[in-house]
């Protein structure tokens, strides 16, 4: 069963330099209880993807068209009021920089309780109590101490286990992880990763990880959507996407070094499209080796290849039976 | 040969006060950099790698001459770069300024938002008066084709481009005044990762074609492998393993070097990561732990690795290595 479907998501920035399309047309879903890689470059929606989720889109944008149905029912026509019991509660959200997402003015135990005493209704000491608990289960060591810390007493990666046990706090069904290590060391970065692994598994909850890293989706998602300005470009198993790949992951996977071998970097010409004013056609074409004329002038449909592969391609078929 | 850049026994320590409206009270030194020596060759390009906070930036500064050093010794060519930079003539310093580069991190800061890229290209002409102002004109165009930007981009300004693009900019700056050496510090972390690999190849080619040393600063592991001839590992101010490329990679030795290449996920879903995962995080700089400073991390310290500081020792030809225990990890 899937916990999310998205379908035909639209969400536009209306700038005074003209609408940008952030998302356009954006389908998919997740299955309860799985791990999806949400992927993509900067500027391709995988953020926007998770604010529009939780209906929390920063001004100049909106979501203009498309439906969200979590477990069922349909986020978008809901009030407000009525988003609150969601947003948290059963879908939750971490956020990219742990450091700017962190009040700095309020100890770990005031920022954190007063989620707890807002929604859940407990007492100040009961609140304490399960942010306590919290804390432990993302493994910050001494939490009992950590509540009456700032956070710019704690590190980077501290400050990440406190976000996580943030989002965690009132135990969400599925939990949005925006580019979790980007700013950790690797080795932080590793145990950030086997957390949430455990954490998943452990509490049953449908993670859905953004990040631009190949490695870390290789690592731990059974489920790819991958994005290019604002598109869907594939959704598949993570196997297929690795195996058969859209040619824009297949690029992208030719062009980023790999510590386990040598190889000569094919890299992607051009830039990262404009999006208000995107490339006809498919939106990848000006920087595809594979693009035809077709690709310029029609947007390829977003085609099911079996498998639960979804491939948004002109050429897809041609390339794969011809052997890549 | 002698090698083009020579590192002796490099220390860097900065003063940490404490906290004080009317006093500044000196209460220790932050350990940047912590004795540390290596080489560079003609035309090599040698990967410095470590977690942040460990040194790795403050050391390319320090050859540079950006910070001044605390003690040690570097070498540019044969002579005392450290004592030209302190009491030089002003010919000498200029001269060595122009052999080496940097390239730096974030090309967002590095770029000056009110200088088009043809005055930016320029000022080092400006400077070094290496180029007549006739010639300005053509060598622009020049380097920008080097970095693969067009002659119409020289009239515009950073704003208009991306990142990858500044990043060519930085590049064409640095290459301007024909250095022999460039520092290049994180120059693809803050890039997209469609647009890194465009830069690396980039730094990769002007290696071949201008015959340039590069010292490439990065904690990425991945790209490191890619680009550098050696490489070096840093762990709190200190060098803890260095060797070629493959030999580092396939063989490491120290427990360090081996839990830092095991955390970089590999973008294959078949290959079963196999983490070693480290405990902790890095220990602060201004206290140093005693004896071997990753000790307190290293699953296999023993009461020898917290007392006695592990000297660097050479196992197999260029592999270096820092730990009480090489022996038994080789």
């Amino acid at each position: 069963m899937n916990i999310l479907e998205v379908e035909k998501l639209k969400t536009y920035f209306f700038t005074e330099a003209g609408v940008v399309k952030a998302l356009d047309d954006v389908s998919f879903s997740i299955p309860k209880g799985s791990t999806l890689g949400l992927v993509g470059e900067s500027g391709s929606g995988k953020t926007v993807t998770a604010q529009s989720v939780l209906r929390i889109v920063p001004k100049p944008g909106k979501i203009v068209g498309g439906s969200i149905l979590f477990e069922g029912e349909n986020l978008l026509p809901k009030k407000e009021g009525e988003m609150r019991k969601f947003r948290g509660k059963k879908i939750s959200l971490i956020f990219q920089d742990p450091t700017s997402s962190l009040n700095p003015l309020f100890t770990i135990g005031d920022q954190l309780g007063d989620i707890v005493v807002q929604h859940m209704k407990l007492k100040k000491s009961e609140a304490n109590e399960w942010v306590i608990k919290t804390l432990k289960l993302a493994k910050l060591p001494d939490p009992e101490n950590a509540l009456n810390f700032y956070p710019h007493q704690f590190s980077g990666g501290m400050k990440q286990r406190i976000c996580i046990a943030r989002a965690l706090l009132l135990s969400p069904k599925l939990l949005f992880a925006d580019e979790p290590t980007t700013n950790l060391d690797v080795t932080i970065q590793a145990q950030i990763i086997s957390l949430l692994k455990d954490l998943q598994r452990d509490l049953g909850m449908t993670l859905v990880m953004i990040t631009h890293d190949m490695g870390i989706v290789a690592d731990m998602c059974k489920w790819v959507v991958v994005l290019y300005a604002g598109n869907v470009m594939e959704i598949g198993p993570i196997d297929k996407i690795f195996e058969e790949p859209h040619p824009y992951t297949e690029a992208l996977l030719k062009a980023i070094p790999r510590l386990d071998q040598t190889k000569e970097l094919v890299f992607i010409p051009g830039n990262i499209p404009n999006l208000i004013d995107p490339p006809s056609g498919c939106k990848f074409h000006p920087r595809c080796q594979y693009a035809r004329e077709i690709c310029k002038e029609k947007i390829p449909p977003l085609e099911d290849i079996g498998d639960g592969h979804f491939v948004s391609c002109h050429r897809w078929k041609e390339l794969n039976n011809r052997g890549r | 040969m002698a090698p083009l850049l020579e590192v002796k026994g490099l220390v860097k320590y900065f003063p940490a006060y404490s906290r004080g409206i009317f006093r500044k009270k000196i209460v220790g030194n932050v350990h940047a950099v912590d004795g540390i020596s290596f080489s560079v060759n003609e035309s090599e390009t040698v990967g410095l790698v470590g977690e942040s906070g460990c040194g790795k930036t403050t050391t390319g500064k320090l050859i540079l001459y950006l910070e001044k050093p605390t003690k040690g010794e570097i070498l540019f060519d044969g002579k005392n770069a450290i004592e030209i930079f302190e009491n030089g003539s002003k010919e000498e310093k200029m001269k060595l300024r122009r052999s080496m580069q940097m390239v730096f991190q974030n090309p967002y800061a590095s770029l000056d938002p009110r200088m088009t890229v043809f005055d930016i290209i320029s000022e080092p002409f400006k400077i070094h008066k290496h180029v007549p102002r006739s010639e300005w004109k053509e060598r622009v165009y020049k380097l920008l084709e080097l970095v693969g930007l067009e002659p119409y981009h020289a009239e515009r300004y950073p704003h208009e481009f991306s990142g990858g693009q500044r990043q060519r900019i930085c590049i064409a700056r640095a290459i301007a005044v024909e250095p022999r050496f460039i520092i290049a510090d994180e120059p693809v972390s803050s890039l997209d990762v469609s647009i890194r690999a465009q830069i690396l190849k980039l730094i990769m080619d002007l290696q071949h074609r201008l015959g340039v040393s590069y010292l490439y600063i990065s904690h990425d592991l991945s790209s490191v492998r890619q680009i550098s001839q050696r490489v070096m590992v840093m762990y709190l101010g200190e060098i803890v393993e260095a060797a070629p490329t493959a030999e580092l990679f396939d063989h490491s030795i120290h427990p360090y070097t081996r839990a830092l290449i095991s955390a970089v996920p590999i973008p294959d879903p078949k290959r079963k990561m196999n983490i070693i995962l480290l405990q902790g995080e890095v220990p602060s700089a201004i206290n140093p732990p005693s004896g071997c400073r990753f000790h307190p991390r290293c699953k296999y310290a023993t009461s020898k690795c917290k007392e006695e500081k592990p000297s660097i020792v050479e196992v197999d030809e260029g592999h270096y290595v820092s730990c009480h225990y090489y022996a038994e990890f080789a």
